[in-house]
């Protein structure tokens, strides 16, 4: 069997034979990427939500052979070593996360939704933004979407 | 009636007698409000120095706050390290401080609110000496009831000036000078004589052979420069960069993971299994019975999780027929006829029902599910005796009690709290710790990490227990009530917790948990009675954010309103009525009514609720709309707490608006049904969630006032169920007595 290449946060990963394997896991337990969570197994949640060639997916119903040649990026790669995006920093600056569990996927989504979008509506972002949240901090994420977009969305 | 068992005594003598002893030789004045012993002085292996249970310091000036209260997301990583560093006079801004969970398990860690009730320095008398020396010789370690602050208020801002004693004296030495020209300002010392300066770090070794002054006076409140003054998380910037370690994400060199199939059938076990296949599959080391379950374990969740479903298992036992409708009509059987305990009678009830005009109704809520988003999980290393343990557990002494409880001749057990993917009272329990020690002890040396997938959470959970209530009143001629007599139904939450987990079992009948937010309820009922009987189901009840307040609120806040109603009364009205002879509450009452538009005359539909609950009182009004079809939105919840003294506001704030996302999600979806002995729901499509979509414009306004500290991560939850049901019979003019709403037909449009 071949095995399965693709790119992880800009790093060549190879699969090996798991064709089944959910990239959540290979992520979690092979790469030790923990930033990717896993909330659901059957893609309910949108906690496992990464960026498979900038499109956001729910890595936890998603087969290693869906992402070959694609190029994944997780909440580890998001921004340069020590730096943050606009949306990690509006994250911080409306004080979003409680217990935090769910963030790495919400600002997964976010960010998707930015580059797409650069200034969504409420109504735009409420399609957009369909993970849980058992925190409740749904409130402080459509504020912080809105102040990265002020600061310049995925490109501030 | 309690009953003490030997084993339970003999689980803390073993797991912490080392640090006990020290602890209680050390301890300064046993009963005063506050012990700061715990750590030895000297220069520990990690590289700091220990000036008292919560305070290191290393000698290059790094800050470290150990805090024994898990950091779930209500913020404590914060709030209590404000405490101490208001009066240790440093900032948790700068670079060089950092917070953690301390592995020791100190008796000064003990959560005396969580334990007896009563705040540290609220403790007296005999009986509490005792209380205190029990619960400190567990030591009894936990995060829940929202106590953290309220415990914490006094006493680490007495370990912070504690500290700073020491660290003063440390400077006046070295200075060969009086303390009085000395100031602690930002991690230094400063010689106010001389303007010379010397950080922590300098002082600390010396510092730590110190013995701080006692009774030092504490700031008075409005010199605070970070207490009651909103301040950023700690936790948050790596909660942002999927940096945070979660239980779940706990990864060590030669790692297993492993996972759970359960009997589905509660109190059902393991007749037959055969593994041939699973053991044959990818990646898998081994599959164990567990007794009431199977685990396999193997070099990934994935393998693991595909296995399990090769292992062919039956299960046997257990009650196959329960079903819902016979919890329900047991639970009403309990109202009617059940053995009754009487927690609170006060005047002439029965005279009173039985001569005025009565109104009677009954109120019914469902199990309810955590559902936690970091799903149940715990690492266990086992070997030579000696456990090691990762958890998100509330209460790391649980993991010490599931490493007692399955491994002979324990030696030692180190239990590292991680952070906790939501809690909301889940996880206070051992049974995944149980598990994964039992796991882990068949690959001896090899760490085993245990993960429940969504579906074994949502089924096997301790859930919020469902419960019937009868709710009497006399009326006066005015419609106000004369006497109110309240009888619950319900399966009690300690007895099944001290059953499960505890050295002593509580008498479910007498569990006061069951009828908090009920007895003492500030309102003017007049005469009252509060009452209940207990049932004993095989359905597993544990504590549910706010536990026996989530129902309660329901059934309270429902009959007021109906009262209102009945007696032609605005809602609003006839609650501040019943709340007239309380200057606090009243206050909060109107600044409720005056916030959220209450008498606007917009021809909105607007319910009410008000609800005491872990030393806090929040009220709340829900503005909703409904249509024909019965879809309906939360367009707006307005919401006043009063905590009395604030520490992190920011994080009140934040507490309030989970709490009414969390309780609007079980007011509008939750309830966990039971047939053939088992859950029906499985997972988050079947067990639904508020989303971003369904969420309302959330208004907090936070009360100021000097009073004594109340909880704010549960207070937010129980007034939320019947704010909305009372807006809906503004809407409607539908009464929704049993919960939840999609019972009756109602989705959110």
């Amino acid at each position: 069997m071949t095995d399965i290449e693709f790119t992880v946060n800009g790093l060549p990963a190879k699969a090996g034979d798991d064709p089944d394997m959910p990239l959540l896991w290979y992520l979690r337990d092979r790469m030790m990427l923990t930033g990717t969570k896993f909330g659901c197994g059957i893609g309910a949640c949108g906690a496992c939500t990464v960026h498979v060639d900038g499109v956001p997916m729910r890595s936890c119903s998603l087969p290693l052979e869906a992402v070959a040649g694609a190029d994944v990026r997780t909440i580890e790669g998001l921004s340069p070593e020590g730096g943050q995006t606009a949306v990690q920093a509006a994250w911080i600056k409306e004080q979003v996360p409680q217990c935090g569990y769910c963030q790495s996927g919400m600002i997964m989504a976010a960010t998707a939704l930015l580059a797409d979008n650069p200034d969504p509506t409420d109504e735009e972002i409420d399609a957009a933004m369909t993970n849980i949240c058992r925190c409740g901090t749904y409130p402080r994420i459509r504020k912080a979407i809105k102040k990265a977009a002020q600061m310049g969305g995925v490109h501030g | 009636m309690v009953k003490f068992t030997r084993r339970g005594f003999m689980i803390g003598g073993a797991a912490v007698g080392g640090t006990l002893a020290a602890g209680m030789a050390i301890g300064v004045g046993f009963l005063s409000t506050v012990d700061t012993d715990g750590l030895d002085g000297a220069l520990r292996e990690d590289g700091t120095i220990g000036l008292n249970a919560w305070v290191r310091i290393t000698p290059d000036g790094h800050i470290t706050f150990a805090i024994p209260r898990t950091e779930m997301g209500q913020g404590v990583f914060t709030s209590l390290p404000m405490l101490i560093a208001e009066e240790l006079e440093v900032s948790l801004d700068a670079g060089n401080v950092s917070v953690i969970h301390p592995t020791e398990a100190l008796p000064v860690y003990t959560n005396y609110v969580l334990a007896l009730r009563k705040r540290p320095e609220e403790l007296s008398g005999a009986a509490d000496w005792l209380g205190k020396k029990v619960f400190s010789l567990v030591p009894y370690i936990g995060t829940g009831g929202s106590t953290s602050v309220v415990d914490a208020y006094t006493p680490l801002r007495r370990a912070g000036a504690a500290a700073r004693s020491m660290l003063l004296k440390a400077a006046a030495e070295r200075w060969a000078t009086s303390i009085a020209n000395l100031r602690a300002e930002n991690g230094s010392v400063i010689n106010t004589q001389t303007g010379e300066r010397l950080g922590y770090g300098d002082l600390a070794e010396r510092a730590a052979s110190m013995s701080p002054d006692r009774d030092i006076p504490l700031k008075p409140r409005k010199q605070f420069r970070l207490v009651g003054k909103p301040h950023p998380r700690v936790d948050i910037p790596a909660k942002t960069r999927g940096e945070a370690v979660f239980g779940v994400d706990v990864n060590l060199p030669n790692m297993l993971f492993a996972t759970v199939m359960q009997s589905p059938v509660f109190g059902g076990m393991v007749a037959s299994f055969d593994d041939t296949a699973a053991m044959a599959a990818r990646g898998v080391h081994k599959v164990v019975n567990l007794g009431n379950a199977v685990g396999v374990i193997a070099e990934s969740y994935y393998y693991a999780k595909k296995a399990l479903r090769l292992v062919k298992v039956t299960f046997k036992g257990g009650d196959e027929k329960l079903s819902s409708k016979d919890i329900s009509a047991a639970l009403n059987m309990a109202v009617d006829a059940g053995e009754t305990h009487v927690f609170e009678e006060e005047g002439s009830v029965d005279t009173k029902l039985s001569t005025l005009e009565t109104f009677e109704a009954r109120y019914e809520t469902p199990y309810l599910a955590h559902a936690c988003m970091e799903p149940m999980a715990c690492t266990a290393l086992v070997q030579d005796g000696k456990v090691e343990m990762w958890s998100s557990s509330q209460a790391p002494l649980t993991m010490d009690w599931a490493a007692d409880r399955n491994i002979k001749d324990l030696k030692e057990v180190t239990s590292h709290t991680m952070l906790t993917g939501g809690g909301f009272g889940r996880k206070i329990e051992l049974d995944v710790g149980a598990q994964v020690v039992q796991l882990a002890a068949t690959m001896p040396g090899r760490p085993v990490k245990l993960i429940w997938s969504r579906e074994e959470d949502i089924q096997h959970d301790m859930y919020r227990p469902a419960a019937v209530a009868r709710v009497r009143a006399a009326l006066g001629s005015t419609g106000m009530p004369e006497a109110f007599d309240y009888k619950l139904g319900i399966q009690s939450v300690m007895q099944a917790f001290s059953r499960r987990n505890m050295p002593i079992e509580e008498d479910g009948l007498k569990d006061q948990g069951n009828v908090e937010g009920v007895r003492h309820h500030p309102y003017a009922f007049g005469a009252r009675r509060v009452a209940n009987s207990a049932v004993e189901l095989p359905v597993p009840v544990g504590s549910w954010r706010s536990v026996g307040h989530s129902n309660n609120a329901f059934f309270v806040e429902s009959f007021v309103d109906e009262l209102a109603h009945k007696a032609g009364v605005d809602p609003f009205t006839y609650r501040e009525r019943l709340l007239a002879h309380d200057t606090r509450l009243s206050a909060l009452m109107a600044k409720l009514r005056d916030l959220s538009g209450w008498d606007s005359g917009d021809g909105k539909a607007r319910g009410v609720a008000f609800h005491p609950s872990f030393r806090s009182f929040v009220g709340q009004v829900a503005e909703i709309s409904v249509d024909a079809e019965r879809g309906m939105r939360v367009e707006r919840v307005t919401c006043v707490v009063d905590c009395g003294v604030t520490v992190n506001p920011d994080t009140i704030r934040a507490q309030m608006e989970g709490g009414i996302i969390f309780a609007l999600s079980a007011a509008m979806h939750g309830e966990i049904t039971i047939e053939g002995g088992r859950v029906v729901e499985e997972n988050f499509p079947s067990y639904e969630m508020v989303r971003m979509y369904d969420t309302p414009e959330i208004v907090v306004h936070i009360m100021e006032n000097d009073e004594a500290p109340g909880g704010v991560g549960e207070p937010g939850v129980p007034p939320l169920f019947p704010a909305v049901t009372n807006a809906v019979f503004a809407a409607n003019g539908e009464r929704i007595r049993r919960l939840p709403l999609k019972k009756h037909g109602y989705w959110f449009a």
